[in-house]
């Protein structure tokens, strides 16, 4: 009964029960499991839980990775934010949602604990955006479960039409679709309508499309934790657009649409194989050379 | 009906840096444990393709050694495996090699030797942190991609008329339901081995019971792993 593909479906559904996304996929979720509504719920607080402390480990203890690529930008930009806040161009939030994306990048690619939502190299996106809209609103825990449900609503369309998968559609299946999972979220978040989600969700999704996976060495690191942060700022802004009222001119099932079939026409070399792209450039060459890295071309 | 469950978007819940080299990596290395059915003294691991080449960036050694330990996917310890299995006083090799064409790229065949048993599994983290088993001793298996979703068991047997048909009546009177399976012998009248994918899990009473009937070398189960 609240079965649901896609995000058409999803809208209707809300549409006819009067009520919100992230209720419809609470109760999709009750009906396919065998469990309650409140394990359910308590299952996704405790990946908040999970979600936040991946942000405070790299804000309070931040780690250099193996590899030595990342571990020094939310350092710097907590330095920056508690010193230099007036000299900022974006708000306060938007730089927030960045930092405490990176913050998670960083924590991921030290070895510690995320929620791989929708995936380990995009789990920046959605907490950076979710927690610094939080707080900035001062909403309840509530809200941000439920931002977190109709996000996972998105991406579980996603999954069915498309992919989040870098190996399969590139980068932007997996931060192009954290931006527009993060985008519907943060718009329900700060009560518009379910319309309007569907619209942040597509203006957030289209801003990435093309996007290619070229991680240096292969790993998820560059470009990945600070192509988050940044990616984090997009949910945001989509999300204002949408609240303005603008909408997308090509309904969001159309752009998941158009999102696969891009990820099949991009070369292997741009999917997760570190064979083209960034992953190629001189200094990444350098880099995994020193790190004794041999990329196999099977192409 | 979708096939997703909301928490396969929000999650898994992990210790970084990669859902394929590390979370994968640990599925693999409990999955190698659970067949081998204890603690091995001694592991080692071929590593090969992309985990040969990139397994160090990833921790993707340490996350194998961990699974062989029973750890999870999220376990804060994945960081610590190396000095957790000295502490222990297991003995680890890592090499990195080439397990021949028609291998994913991410494949690592896992030795475990205990006093003097030894039994080897060669598999691949698929993508996403899922696995896929591909060899257990001689025989080539396949599970799919749908390895660690359902409740296995892995049974060694004689290749002798009538042993499968008991095995699933076995099955079947236990009120389980088989969701797939599929069988693979090395040679005429030798030994086979066959894999039962189920919808629950079997009681280790009933496993142990299995075990002692005549052709039946041996019973393993694998658990979902998480
Ligand atoms: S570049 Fe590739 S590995 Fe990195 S986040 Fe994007 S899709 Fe994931």
């Amino acid at each position: 009964m609240y079965d649901f593909t896609t995000c058409e479906k999803l809208l209707k559904l809300a549409q006819k029960h009067d009520t919100s996304l992230s209720e419809i996929v609470i109760r999709y979720e009750c009906a396919i499991s065998d469990n309650s509504r409140n394990k359910i719920i308590d299952e996704m607080k405790n990946r908040a839980k999970v979600m936040k402390n991946a942000i405070n480990k790299s804000m309070k203890d931040p780690e250099i990775s193996v590899s030595g690529m990342t571990g020094e930008s939310t350092k710097r930009m907590k330095k920056f934010f508690s010193r230099k806040k007036k000299n900022l161009l974006l708000s306060e939030v938007s730089y927030k949602a960045m930092m405490y994306a990176i913050a998670t990048g960083e924590t991921n690619a030290s070895m510690g604990c995320i929620v791989a939502f929708p995936t380990a190299g995009a789990s920046g996106v959605i907490p950076g955006a979710f927690f610094a809209t939080q707080e900035k609103l001062k909403c309840s825990d509530k809200k941000l479960i439920e931002a977190m449900f109709t996000a996972s609503g998105i991406g579980l369309t996603i999954a069915e039409n498309a992919t989040l998968a870098g190996s399969k559609g590139g980068c932007q299946a997996e931060i192009g679709s954290a931006v527009a999972m993060a985008a519907a979220g943060l718009t329900e978040m700060r009560g518009g309508t379910p319309e309007q989600c569907m619209h942040a969700a597509a203006l957030g999704l289209k801003n990435l499309l093309g996007l290619t996976c070229d991680p240096v060495g292969g790993m998820v690191e560059v470009p990945c934790v600070k192509r988050g942060g940044l990616a984090a700022t997009f949910a945001i802004s989509a999300s204002d657009l949408a609240m303005s009222g603008v909408e997308s001119f090509i309904p969001i099932d159309e752009v998941i649409d158009a999102m696969g079939k891009i990820g099949r026409l991009l070369s292997p070399k741009l999917r997760e194989t570190a064979l083209g792209g960034l992953a190629v450039s001189k200094t990444a060459m350098k880099t995994t050379k020193k790190l004794g890295i041999k990329i196999v071309n099977n192409f | 009906m979708s096939n997703y469950s909301v928490f396969d978007i929000a999650g898994p819940i992990m210790t970084g840096p990669s859902s394929s080299h590390t979370a994968g990596a640990v599925k693999l290395g409990q999955m190698a444990r659970a067949l081998f059915d204890s603690t091995p003294d001694e592991v080692q691991y071929l590593l090969h393709g992309s985990f040969g080449t990139v397994y160090k960036g990833h921790a993707t050694d340490r996350a194998l050694l961990a699974g062989v330990m029973k750890m999870y996917t999220s376990d804060a310890r994945i960081k610590d495996a190396f000095n957790i299995a000295d502490e222990k006083g297991i003995k680890y090799k890592f090499t990195v090699g080439d397990l021949g064409l028609g291998y994913h790229p991410n494949s690592v065949k896992i030795t475990l030797k205990k006093g003097n048993r030894k039994m080897s599994m060669t598999g691949s983290s698929t993508g996403g942190g899922n696995v896929n088993i591909s060899q257990i001793d001689d025989f080539n298996v396949d599970f799919k991609g749908i390895a660690g979703k359902y409740f296995t068991i892995v049974i060694s047997h004689k290749n002798q008329v009538g042993i499968l048909s008991y095995i699933t009546t076995f099955i079947s009177e236990r009120g389980i339901n088989i969701a797939n399976m599929q069988s693979s012998r090395v040679a005429e009248g030798g030994k086979a081995l066959t894999i039962a994918n189920l919808d629950t899990a079997v009681g280790l009473p009933d496993i142990l019971e299995l075990e002692k009937l005549p052709g039946i070398h041996f019973v393993r189960s694998l658990t979902k792993v998480t």
